[in-house]
């Protein structure tokens, strides 16, 4: 236990510290809240508009699931097909790496213009987000499997599917989940990004709205939230891949 | 009869043209059914290439390699095999492990837990059956390791230095398991090593490699009845047998460069 505190201490200090001197340099230079709020003033208006955030909250967090879990399944989908299929691989790889580099500020307007301001167009935009990550995860993983032990399961004869299934699949789980988890924080803030640009709910379209009527204390409650729910995602995440790779030994903390 | 193993006129090259080098040059041997056959040579003597070619993972430039009367040049899926390194999958446990031999080799699902199970007792590990493989020390990986092997339903064994990477005690401990083992459940065997003695005590017959371009250049009886046991070593004949091939493999190595 006292290992824990340890190292929870540190990072807690400096948090507190933060906040003090957010809170202390509004305070001494009086800065209007309109301009820059406190880290109180930002919590007191949260407060008092909690049921309308909460409703926007809520939005966020359906379409956030919904995007991430189509987003992590195409991405896993993707990475055991073109790993299983090389010809394929090497023909759709580049095109893949190219299509992460099309700004999203650039494919949500167009997505929305095809598909209208539906639920549709942003778990489009979040799937293609969170889908890459997953899957060059899912790909390296994969790929890189121990060749001693390749070498074993080659000399006892089992066949592409043996392999595939007992040997590449939980070798690249490892990575599957650090895939998962980095996607988690992409799927959130392209939700915000995805609500921002068309929509009537969520806290993408509650960002926009407050910051367009100088609502400084709301713009922070938001993003106040999303990087709650941004984190809590990771944390849930990292507590299923404890759960499902118990073959490992545990390291130190970790 | 059948041998359990025929490698015949074995010629095996890497590479091409002017780079290529010759690893095996005409290997021929056989291992008898129930023999365990011991196959010793200078380090890079192609003894690794020569199992990559009896499992089927790489193509003789020449030469054929028969497993059980069948030809199986080329082919995969025909023996039992334990490598140098126990490697046993870190995300199955010690039985899930000896399962996964026993499945891919065909043996169905229920039996090959029943067989396990049952195995795993009578080698006295029963008690590591749920474990994960990173909780065992070295030997007791390779004797998960050797038991998969052995419960593998095909004619012939392949062990490749099982016990190289082992401390010298262990080694010894490991050695006089296994001779017991197979003295009650004789197997075909064709085991690779690089201590004469090991092979001395094991082995039923003994193949001496020469130095690459492999050949084979001496096979040798092994006289000791068995059962076996460590007092081996202080009979005089093993001695004198372990001099005299120790001469062979100094004479096969080629003169210092």
């Amino acid at each position: 236990m006292g290992s824990k505190w340890a190292k929870v201490w540190p990072p807690l200090m400096a948090m507190i510290a933060f906040l003090l001197v957010w809170q202390g340099a509004v305070f001494f230079f009086r800065l209007e809240k309109w301009f820059l709020p406190g880290p109180a003033a930002v919590v007191q208006e949260a407060i008092s508009i909690w049921p309308r955030l909460w409703e926007h909250t809520a939005a966020t967090i359906r379409l956030t699931l919904l995007g991430f879990s189509l987003g992590a399944l195409t991405g896993i989908i993707v990475g055991g097909l073109l790993h299983l299929v090389k010809r394929v691989k090497l023909s759709v790889y580049p095109l893949l790496v190219l299509s992460q580099n099309i700004p999203i500020i650039a494919l949500g307007p167009l997505l929305v213009m095809w598909f209208g301001f539906g639920l549709l167009p942003k778990v489009l935009l979040i799937i293609l987000v969170c889908f890459f990550p997953i899957s060059v995860a899912m790909m390296i993983g994969l790929a890189n499997s121990d060749p001693r032990l390749m070498n074993y399961m080659q000399m006892i004869g089992a066949n592409k599917w043996h392999i595939f299934r007992r040997l590449e699949l939980p070798h690249a789980l490892p990575y599957l989940f650090s895939g998962l988890k980095i996607a988690a924080a992409y799927s959130v803030t392209s939700a915000i990004v995805a609500e921002w640009l068309g929509s009537s709910k969520g806290l993408g379209y509650f960002m926009q709205l407050s910051s367009k009527g100088f609502m400084a204390p709301r713009v922070f409650a938001a993003v106040l939230i999303t990087i709650t729910l941004s984190m809590s995602l990771f944390g849930i995440i990292a507590l299923a891949e404890r759960w499902i790779i118990r073959w490992q030994p545990r390291k130190e903390g970790g | 009869m059948t041998s359990a193993l025929e490698v015949r006129e074995v010629h095996k090259r890497f590479g091409r043209g002017g780079a290529a080098v010759d690893v095996l040059g005409g290997v021929s041997f056989a291992v008898e059914e129930g023999e365990f056959v011991s196959l010793i040579g200078p380090s890079g003597s192609g003894k690794s290439t020569l199992f990559q070619l009896i499992g089927g993972l790489e193509q003789p430039h020449k030469g054929e390699i028969r497993i059980g009367g069948q030809v199986t040049t080329g082919q995969r899926g025909h023996i039992a095999y334990m490598p140098q390194q126990a490697s046993l999958l870190p995300w199955l446990t010690v039985a899930g492990n000896v399962e996964l031999a026993l499945e891919v080799a065909g043996t169905a699902r229920e039996e090959a837990r029943e067989l396990t199970g049952s195995w795993l007792a009578r080698v006295g590990l029963e008690s590591y059956a749920g474990e994960y493989p990173h909780v065992l020390s070295g030997g007791m990986q390779q004797r998960v390791s050797f038991l998969r092997a052995l419960l593998t339903p095909r004619s012939l064994m392949c062990l490749d230095e099982p016990f190289g990477a082992l401390d010298a005690l262990t080694r010894m401990q490991m050695q006089q398991w296994l001779l017991k083992l197979w003295e009650a459940n004789r197997r075909s065997v064709l085991f690779v090593t690089h201590s004469i003695e090991e092979a001395l005590l094991l082995s039923d017959r003994i193949v001496v490699l020469s130095a690459s371009p492999a050949v084979v250049i001496r096979e040798l009886r092994v006289p000791f009845e068995r059962p076996r046991s460590e007092t081996l070593w202080t009979d005089p004949e093993f001695n004198r047998l372990k001099q005299e091939i120790y001469a062979q493999l100094s004479q096969g190595e080629p003169a210092a460069r």
